[in-house]
């Protein structure tokens, strides 16, 4: 682990990417405590205040640093509270379809013969196919809500984990240590749990880290569509949305701000996952 | 005589499995290589209480698919194995803990990812030869026996050298209590001065615990240090075996005079021409193996009957088996 660290640190651009996400998810965690408003609460909002460019001074006496919404939302606090949100939706999906893509992904390739047959040619036909697309299907008929996005996240996002972990454990399972297992004997499940899972998390834990901001785009990109939560909860794709309309009218700001704070979470937990990546795959080392 | 292993026509065959493209193009008349690889072919053999049998072989003549098959890894195509008495393996499934393995390369046969004393631990608590309290201890006594610190119990593969993972996987085997012991070229990956003290481990163990092994190996003088009798295999045959002294001291076939021939000697003297006579050739493809003997193509006493008709395995007078008409 310390030495991973260590070689992790020789990536400075990785270090600052590392460095935002864990501001980032503090900032989510700590949102009811160090934002000025709570955006959702309309009683606090003021429709004075409402579409007000960055640097004016409420009626609440207090700086929005990054302008107001329609609403009359201060655009920090919203930005926020939607990363907050975002960040639920994407590590909650990723999570579950970690769980279900590796049991799936695993059983097949530990199982064989027509279950994995049967789960892997799923897989491969949920993968010749966008992600969007399903989510999309799913929502709609799901209807809307946090558990239903989720839901809809999971399906359109297990397939990459159960690929992954297929691969893995395919390797592993040819492998040494895996036959000695077998030829001790060691019972089926306990030879996969702990033999061949704890050798597949490696890959695994890189998809998971690039499938959390690829769930979390994708979960903007829903509820930009109109699609994702509610309007009284907004995350960042609601946020951007809600200024869209607002772009031709000179305020920017209402959409460029909630979309420049997608693009950096996106793009450093990308870059983090590119980077523990590259620490995992031995070719790739120095 | 307690024979603890027995091996009865013992055959396997490797058939290609056919994807179903093949199967379409050879319904439809197209030529599909349906040749089955014969590993191994009609195996006898015992091992009894207390015996090192040497297996002896080139690389690719089916000793190891013979071990695996023994070690109750993977089953026979023909024939039959008992461990103690009873089959090793129910389906597909290995059945019995009263026979263990040692692989040959120990960097692959330890998870990475476990702690060797949880390794050694597993298989003996899954099957309650030893309770959960009583592990550590038992670890402790078998790292210790094999002359590795008991502190290293909490250690992970990749600390360890060569050697030293050796042991660690001798350790695992021998902690299951087994009747028998497979040896599949336990020190065929490892340095020359690292070998030595592996077969000196097991000769020790040989002897404080009675163990009862099947030593397979490549290396002649590897197999001459520990064997009480040797078996020599060609081609998924056993060609010649017998008490490991009588076979080194006079080889019948010709094959173990040439596998005996063939080992680099020192010129002890100035005089000493150096004594390096390779066999000739190559072996064959287990796809298609020779007519008769199947050693007749590289054999330097080969006649025509050797190309027609292959040669049993016969006991000679001092009860050395070999399969061979000219010897």
């Amino acid at each position: 682990m310390r030495a991973f660290w260590r070689e992790y640190r020789e990536n400075w651009i990785a270090v600052v990417a590392l460095a935002v996400v864990v501001v980032i998810v503090l900032a989510a965690l700590l949102a009811p405590w160090i934002t000025p408003q709570n955006p959702y609460d309309l009683a606090s909002l003021d429709l004075m205040d409402a579409r007000k460019p960055p640097g004016f001074v409420g009626s609440e006496g207090y700086v929005h640093w990054l302008g107001t919404d329609a609403q009359g939302r201060d655009l920090l606090s919203a930005i926020i509270h939607g990363l907050r949100i975002s960040l639920q939706m994407g590590i909650a999906a990723g999570l579950f379809a970690m769980t279900i893509g590796a049991t799936l992904g695993i059983l097949s390739a530990h199982a064989g013969g027509w279950v994995e047959a049967a789960i892997m040619r799923v897989v491969d036909l949920q993968l010749s196919f966008p992600a969007i697309l399903l989510a999309l299907v799913l929502v709609a008929v799901l209807g809307q809500g946090k558990s239903q996005l989720v839901i809809a996240l999971v399906a359109a996002q297990y397939a990459y984990f159960a690929r992954t972990a297929y691969g893995a454990a395919t390797a592993e399972r040819q492998k040494d240590y895996v036959e000695a297992a077998h030829a001790t004997p060691l019972p089926g499940w306990r030879i996969v749990l702990r033999h061949i899972l704890p050798n597949c998390l490696p890959p695994l834990i890189v998809v998971g880290t690039v499938q959390v901001a690829n769930a979390i785009a994708l979960e903007a990109t829903l509820s930009f569509l109109g699609l994702g939560l509610p309007p009284t909860e907004p995350s960042l794709g609601m946020l951007i949305a809600n200024g869209f309309q607002y772009m031709m009218s000179g305020r920017t700001w209402i959409s460029v701000y909630p979309g420049i704070a997608l693009i950096v979470l996106i793009v450093a937990i990308n870059i983090v996952g590119d980077q523990i990546r590259d620490q995992f795959n031995p070719r790739l080392r120095r | 005589m307690n024979q603890i292993l027995v091996a009865e026509g013992v055959t396997k065959r490797f058939s290609p499995s056919l994807s179903l493209g093949d199967r379409i193009a050879g319904v439809l008349g197209a030529h599909v290589d349906k040749r089955a690889v014969h590993a191994v072919t009609d195996v006898s053999l015992s091992v009894t209480a207390g015996e090192t049998l040497g297996l002896v072989g080139e690389s690719g003549c089916g000793k190891s698919t013979l071990g695996r098959m023994l070690a109750g890894i993977m089953p026979p195509t023909e024939g039959r194995v008992l461990v103690s008495g009873t089959a090793p393996m129910r389906g597909r499934h290995k059945a019995t803990t009263r026979i263990q393995t040692v692989f040959q390369d120990p960097f692959a046969s330890l998870n990475p990812r476990m702690r060797i004393g949880d390794s050694i631990a597993e298989g003996p608590v899954t099957h309650g030869l030893t309770s959960r309290a009583d592990a550590p201890r038992m670890v402790a006594d078998w790292l210790a026996r094999v002359g590795l610190d008991p502190a290293f119990a909490a250690r992970f593969p990749h600390q360890f050298s060569g050697g030293q993972r050796q042991r660690v996987a001798i350790a695992r085997a021998l902690a299951m209590q087994p009747d028998v012991l497979v040896c599949d070229e336990p020190v065929a990956s490892l340095d020359v001065s690292i070998q030595a003290q592996i077969l000196n481990l097991f000769l020790d163990l040989r002897r404080d615990l009675g163990l009862t092994c099947l030593f397979i190996s490549h290396d002649l003088s590897v197999v001459r240090h520990v064997s009480d009798r040797v078996a020599i295999m060609y081609l998924g045959r056993i060609v010649e075996a017998g008490s490991a002294a009588k076979v080194y001291a006079s080889p019948r076939h010709p094959y173990t005079q040439g596998l005996l021939d063939s080992v680099p000697k020192l010129r002890l003297s100035i005089d000493d021409v150096a004594d390096f006579k390779p066999i000739a050739g190559e072996l064959p493809s287990p796809l298609s193996p020779p007519s008769g003997c199947a050693f007749h193509p590289r054999c330097p006493k080969a006649t025509a009957l050797c190309r027609a008709e292959r040669p049993a395995l016969t006991a000679r007078e001092d009860g050395t088996l070999v399969a061979c008409h000219h010897a």
